[in-house]
């Protein structure tokens, strides 16, 4: 994997995957959307049943995120790769996005299904607490001039801040949340029927590869911006 | 509205639902795309192909 963290490399590794993985990601959104609109009402949920193909895959992409920017920001702590720094540093905006559109689909979905656009549960609360961490992270990455340092600080805050993401998959269990627990990754196969099962899978087939996509472009503007102010402050010296 | 653009009487939050996505993720790619894009121009500027 390492092999391919050198700047040169994940440069031109990256301009050949990028084109297909944001043609595949329109390709799985279409099906997906196609599937989920074409599927019947469900016998309680009714046409609501449709918010869950966009918020589902908005909520795990929004972790997932969280999970990889922590992971790089690990490496970059550990084997001070500039490279691992400027990948969790450029996850985070699409992270926090994924977030945002996760809390906003939920609340649309709990106003007629619970009757009420918020509680402040463990499930619901531990994913606002998702969405500071992003903009923490985005603000203090902001705030410190210094690059080292700002990465070096910004680590420090997604790795503590990595502690959430168990406390969001758990807090379904504990009984004491309107949110329904686990259905899709569970023991014993899916509680969910397949009418509905595809349309989300490929929605979160969308949204992972729409992630990738996007999270590479951002490495890539990341590492030609430094580039071209290296090459300038070379110029000037 | 009737048949399928009422959802089932949801419209007002299943609409809602798709279109701030559908505006969230779509004004990200562009944001995405012209900042690669801008990149991509100032280091050409600078005579180098990345």
């Amino acid at each position: 994997m390492l092999r391919y963290a050198n700047p040169a490399r994940f440069m031109k590794l990256s301009s050949t995957l990028v084109p297909w993985l944001g043609g595949l990601a329109l390709a799985a959104l279409a099906a997906g959307l196609y599937l989920g609109f074409a599927a019947p009402p469900d016998y309680q949920q009714g046409d609501m049943v449709r918010v869950m193909f966009i918020h589902v895959p908005a909520a795990w992409i929004a972790m997932m995120a969280y999970g990889l920017m922590a992971l790089a920001s690990l490496i970059g702590l550990v084997q001070r790769h500039p490279l691992a720094d400027v990948a969790a540093k450029a996850a985070a905006p699409l992270g926090a996005l994924l977030t945002a559109l996760g809390l906003i689909t939920g609340s649309l979905w709990g106003r007629p299904m619970w009757g009420t656009w918020w509680v402040w549960d463990g499930r619901l609360t531990s994913f606002l607490l998702l969405l500071f961490l992003y903009l923490g992270y985005i603000a203090l990455w902001n705030a410190i001039e210094d690059e080292m340092r700002a990465a070096r600080a910004a680590a420090i805050l997604a790795l503590v801040g990595a502690v959430n993401l168990p406390i969001i998959e758990f807090s379904v269990d504990g009984g004491t949340t309107l949110h329904q627990g686990e259905s899709i990754l569970r023991k014993g196969g899916p509680l969910i029927a397949s009418v509905y099962l595809w349309p989300l899978a490929l929605m979160a087939l969308g949204y992972t590869l729409l992630f990738f996509t996007l999270w590479l472009l951002r490495i890539r503007t990341e590492i030609m911006t430094r580039r071209a102010r290296n090459l300038m402050l070379a110029g000037e010296a | 509205m009737s048949g399928f653009w009422a959802m089932g009487d949801y419209a007002a939050y299943v609409w809602p639902a798709y279109g701030i996505s559908a505006i969230g993720l779509l004004v990200a790619a562009v944001l995405v795309l012209r900042a690669h894009a801008r990149a991509k121009a100032a280091l050409a500027r600078l005579g180098v192909k990345p």
